[in-house]
């Protein structure tokens, strides 16, 4: 016997969406939100709207609710409480059942969670803060092709952070001169060089030629050093067709690791490619163009650890994640907060990090977390105490830049990053001890002490526009 | 600021600490220490230098397994140096937490010393 009648019209949101007795299930995707709801709207009705909207409801009573089980399949408003220091927000979690999304889709996931949500006119703005991916949904998705394990093991980089250099300039330069500057880095001492994100194949360098000089000086520099060497080669492309053929090539010439875009290219871009790479035994490092777009709103958009669980999901094997004493936008505690997200296998509910949720990642393999933008030899000790050894820590100008060329400003940042790595070994306060380090390693190293000559006064002290909230109380 | 200095010709290298001057004698015993209080077990590879860019070198005799002592892993290190003297020889420490070392660095390189 029916239970239930149809009424048309609208109803308050909080009858059907807002349920503060529910206890979540394991298996529940679990969201936290914060909301800044219009004036005059209460907090339970604004949490159960974002609760409704993400999920099976819409603005009015439809006949055909009556068709299913909208109790099973509803998202469910189950907790609001306040964002410390802040009265004009608060934050409501969410809880979708598991049975609302497409196994390993982070696509469909992000389609409902921030979809016309983010636009509802209830809400005058909506920031989604963090997700738990339930562990059940993490194994249906194929996360990092490689991990960080098996890129250790194949490029043969024990005890240290990696070390990168983004080629400069950015635009402009021709396949034979592009090699040139990759061939000085990677002689010099660094593990990789990287295109540049807006290199992808444009008039003054088609893809096919920069692949064929860049793995040339990749191949000469691991003969003479005897080390492993990659080149993130960039196949972000106009279309899919198009970045598995550069894909294929960049395999066809030896080349251990590749490049996408994830946001620019989206999500169903990212998740082929890393099906290809898994299958290929290709290495790929992850660009993150557009974060701050949708990131760097501390009251509207999605916080970008919410990104970082996307992508390891989507898969990667690096991870921009910035470095906290460069150039970019980075709060300390909670980049270490989205770095442990790239790399552990369960993370725990930390809010002074401003991870809301535990999550575990089940035996989904680890993502590099890549440091670049704005750093150099005297950022090394804080880096190396920050990242520790599972990073890569890339260098452009710091490289580049070196008055003796690319190859002297390697070295430099080869050199101090062992004696970093040597000192903290030893038992040393490597980033209090910074100064004394690098200058006794600059006595064995003309390189690193005209590179610290340099860049001594370079500082970049600008306040954190996006501070977590737990900071504000 | 001096005159710009050209870059050398590319010299071969051995990854970890391979950029920095030889590690002194002390210095190799805090390596050590490192490595024993990561938990890790010590193991001792050596190589002809021209194999050396392979994977795998030759293992001298087992890992360590549970060996703390600084001083018997640096007479194990010792004795593979007097038994193979043209040889690379380097330390790795097995991280059996994350499947995979988690340092290696050379002792003694072949040439130097």
């Amino acid at each position: 016997m029916a239970e239930k009648t149809y009424q048309a019209g609208v109803k308050d949101y909080r009858t059907t969406y807002w349920t503060p007795d529910y206890v979540p299930l394991d298996t529940d995707l679990l969201a936290c939100f914060k909301v800044v709801a219009q004036a005059g709207v209460p907090p339970e009705e604004a949490a159960a709207a974002v609760a409704a909207e993400s999920s099976t409801g819409t603005w009015t009573t439809v006949w055909t609710d009556l068709l299913t089980d909208l109790d099973y399949y509803k998202g469910r408003a189950y907790h609001i409480e306040p964002v410390p220091g802040d009265a004009s927000a608060f934050y409501a979690f969410v809880a979708y059942p598991i049975d609302l999304f497409e196994e390993g889709s982070v696509v469909n996931v992000l389609t409902s969670l921030v979809g016309n949500v983010f636009g509802f006119k209830a809400i005058r703005s909506l920031r989604l803060e963090d997700l738990r991916f339930p562990v059940a949904y993490v194994k249906t998705c194929g996360g990092p092709p490689n991990g960080i394990q098996v890129e250790r093991d194949r490029l043969n980089k024990y005890g240290r952070p990696m070390l990168g250099c983004t080629i400069k300039p950015k635009l402009g330069l021709s396949a034979k001169n592009y090699g040139r500057a990759v061939y000085e880095c990677l002689r010099g001492g660094l593990d990789f060089t990287k295109d540049d994100e807006n290199i992808n194949s444009q008039p003054f360098m088609r893809w096919r030629h920069r692949f064929e000089f860049v793995m040339e000086a990749v191949h000469k520099a691991e003969a003479e050093t005897g080390e492993r060497k990659g080149h993130y080669l960039n196949v972000t492309a106009p279309t899919c067709e198009d970045m598995l053929e550069r894909a294929e090539f960049a395999k066809s010439l030896g080349a251990p690791i590749i490049m996408h875009d994830f946001l620019t290219g989206g999500f169903t871009a990212n998740t082929t490619l890393a099906n290809w790479c898994r299958r290929n035994g290709v290495l790929l490092h992850i660009h993150r163009a557009m974060h701050a777009v949708i990131d760097r709103n501390p009251y509207h958009g999605i916080h970008f650890r919410v990104l970082t669980k996307c992508l390891r999901l989507s898969g990667g094997d690096h991870l921009h994640s910035g470095t906290v004493v460069g150039k970019l936008e980075g709060d300390r505690e909670a980049t270490i907060g989205w770095i442990d997200l790239m790399r552990e296998s369960f993370v725990p509910e930390s809010r002074s990090r401003g991870i809301f949720f535990d999550q575990d990642w089940g035996s989904m393999p680890g993502v590099v977390p890549v440091a670049s933008g704005g750093i150099h030899v005297w950022h090394m000790p804080a880096l190396v105490a920050i990242f520790g050894d599972d990073s890569c820590l890339q260098f452009g100008g710091g490289t580049l830049g070196h008055p003796w060329g690319n190859a002297a400003g390697a070295a430099a940042n080869r050199v101090a990053v062992e004696a970093c790595v040597e000192a903290r070994n030893q038992g040393r306060a490597v980033e209090r001890e910074g100064r004394e380090i690098l200058t006794e390693a600059a006595q064995h190293s003309p390189e690193l002490k005209i590179a610290m000559e340099t860049w001594k006064e370079i500082k970049f002290e600008f306040d954190t526009v996006d501070k977590l909230d737990a900071q504000k109380r | 600021m001096p005159e710009v200095q050209p870059y050398k010709a590319t010299e071969r290298r051995g990854e970890t600490f391979s950029y920095l001057p030889p590690l002194s004698p002390d210095n190799i015993r805090k390596q050590i220490q490192y490595l024993v209080n990561q938990g890790w077990n010590p193991s001792i590879e050596h190589t002809e230098p021209e194999k050396a860019f392979s994977h795998y070198w030759y293992m001298w005799k087992l890992p360590f397994f549970g060996e703390t002592s600084v001083e018997k892993i640096l007479a194990e290190i010792e004795a593979c140096h007097r038994a193979n003297p043209g040889h690379h020889v380097r330390l790795v420490g097995y991280d059996n937490y994350a499947q995979s070392m988690g340092t290696a660095f050379i002792v003694h390189r072949a040439g130097s010393r």
